[in-house]
């Protein structure tokens, strides 16, 4: 399986490639509309500002590109920042437009818990990964393989907030509250945590969603 | 709301060794760094950090090699620091697989570059490393270059303006109690806890499960852990065990592997 990386210069590709290549995969990482456009499994990992990534596909010509593959029902993986991009549009300073793949919206997360007592922003650490409401488990998705309550690394200060309920994979709990962190639309799939640091449990998805991937093929 | 924490393994390197010291100095060589980080991650730690001890004297860093080779078998975060002295500097490490510049002696003496690599890799990256010591009752001055020289800033308004300049993290090591396994400086850890509103990684002084439990229940987002671990006092497991025990809780071990 080639899974091919897109690289608009804002993230620690080394470890995402690492983690591939680890389960098998071949990976090539691009940063031109033709190898984009030329893929059959995307992702689009990333750290950041989201305006920063934004403005990083722009300038590559790399927006459409996406959109067209997404709509193709090729296989996109957004990862952290690259999961927010997934979205219509995100409050980090200022309003910004995302790549409009699955609706919703990126707002900043609360500075109190459910209990109003104040809460670390950024979110760093792992939680438990449990299905969204209306799912008793991740069945049909790259988390499959998944017992609800494994946990995985997160690192965010901002998070999804998809417009259809149907959209929300798997959530977790921060201060109380559930927080969007697997969201999937078609052949798009959007993971807040990094799977590529989530030790075993993390492996487990990226096995997943190559199988997946394999399946679309 | 019951709390979770972190515990990280804190790796100090000099060269190509893994070092301990004793309040930082006194280094003594325990081997090859990446042999630890696998067993740690093997025993479930939930983060790295490695520490280049004497890179910021010999302004110079060589910790790309070691991140590069540990993030080949390691998938869990990797934080790095010393002799961070720039936004290439960090984009360099960053690009050998760590997810988080930790900077201390670059940022006193030019708070600037916290805003800086804020803004270029986001604030989630940029850890200001802070090594205090006691100065007076409920006081700590920082220090850099090892706990070797004193900034004149207090901790506190200093971890206070480091967030203010955009760092997504603090790593808060006491100098006093560094080494020394004989516990925590608990005022220190809920003094600087209490100041910000972004995580704070604590470390110094961690001898037993005790001391990381006294170290979470004073404020730490997470517990930074040397000695206790390489010397082989206490496993991962073990002290996670503790802490869950204490009411702390923690990442839950994996069965996969």
């Amino acid at each position: 399986m080639k899974v091919t990386v897109i690289d608009y210069g804002l993230s620690n590709l080394f470890s995402v490639q690492r983690a591939f290549t680890h389960l098998g995969a071949e990976v090539e990482v691009v940063n031109q509309p033709q190898q984009v456009q030329e893929a059959s499994a995307l992702v689009l990992p990333g750290v950041g500002a989201f305006q920063d990534g934004m403005d990083g596909l722009a300038k590559l010509g790399l927006i459409q590109p996406i959109r067209d593959k997404a709509a193709a029902g090729t296989p996109l993986l957004g990862i952290c920042l690259g999961m927010q991009m997934l979205f219509d549009e995100s409050e980090e300073f200022g309003l910004h437009q995302g790549l409009g793949l699955i609706p919703g919206r990126v707002v900043r997360i609360p500075s109190v818990d459910t209990d109003n007592a104040p809460q670390r922003v950024p979110h760093i650490g792992w939680d438990p990964l449990l299905p969204a409401q209306g799912r008793t488990d991740f069945g049909g998705s790259a988390l499959a393989g998944l017992h609800p309550g494994e946990e995985c690394y997160f690192i965010h200060s901002y998070e999804a907030k998809p417009t259809r309920e149907t959209d929300r994979l798997a959530d977790t709990l921060y201060g109380g509250r559930r927080v969007c962190a697997a969201a999937a639309c078609g052949s798009v799939l959007g993971v807040q945590f990094h799977p590529e640091k989530s030790g075993p449990v993390g492996l487990e998805i990226l096995r997943g969603w190559l199988a997946q991937c394999e399946g679309r093929a | 709301m019951a709390k979770k924490i972190r515990l990280i393994a804190r790796l100090d390197v000099k060269g190509s060794n893994l070092v301990k010291g004793i309040q930082l100095e006194g280094l003594r060589k325990l081997g090859d760094p990446n042999h630890f980080a696998r067993e740690y991650y093997e025993q479930g730690i939930d983060e790295l950090l490695y520490i280049d001890i004497v890179a910021s004297l010999y302004n110079r860093n060589n910790l790309s090699d070691i991140v590069r080779k540990t993030v080949q078998e390691v998938y869990v975060p990797v934080c790095v620091g010393g002799g961070l002295r720039s936004v290439e500097d960090v984009r360099a490490i960053l690009s050998a697989g760590a997810d988080k510049a930790a900077i201390n002696t670059a940022a006193v003496k030019r708070p600037e570059l916290i805003s800086e690599v804020a803004a270029a890799f986001g604030s989630q990256c940029m850890v200001l490393s802070i090594q205090a010591k006691r100065s007076g009752p409920g006081r700590w001055e920082a220090y850099y270059d090892n706990g070797r020289a004193h900034s004149g800033y207090d901790v506190v308004e200093w971890a206070k303006r480091g967030v203010e300049l955009g760092a997504g993290e603090i790593l808060l090591t006491s100098v006093d109690n560094e080494g020394l396994q004989r516990g925590m400086d608990l005022e220190l850890i809920r003094a600087v806890s209490q100041a910000v509103d972004v995580p704070v990684i604590c470390g110094g002084g961690v001898g037993c499960a005790a001391d990381a439990v006294a170290g979470a229940k004073a404020g730490a987002d997470a517990i930074a852990c040397a000695a206790v671990l390489h010397y082989g006092k206490e496993t991962v497991s073990g002290l996670k065990t503790a802490l869950r025990a204490a009411g702390v809780e923690v990442r839950h071990e994996s069965d996969r592997h």
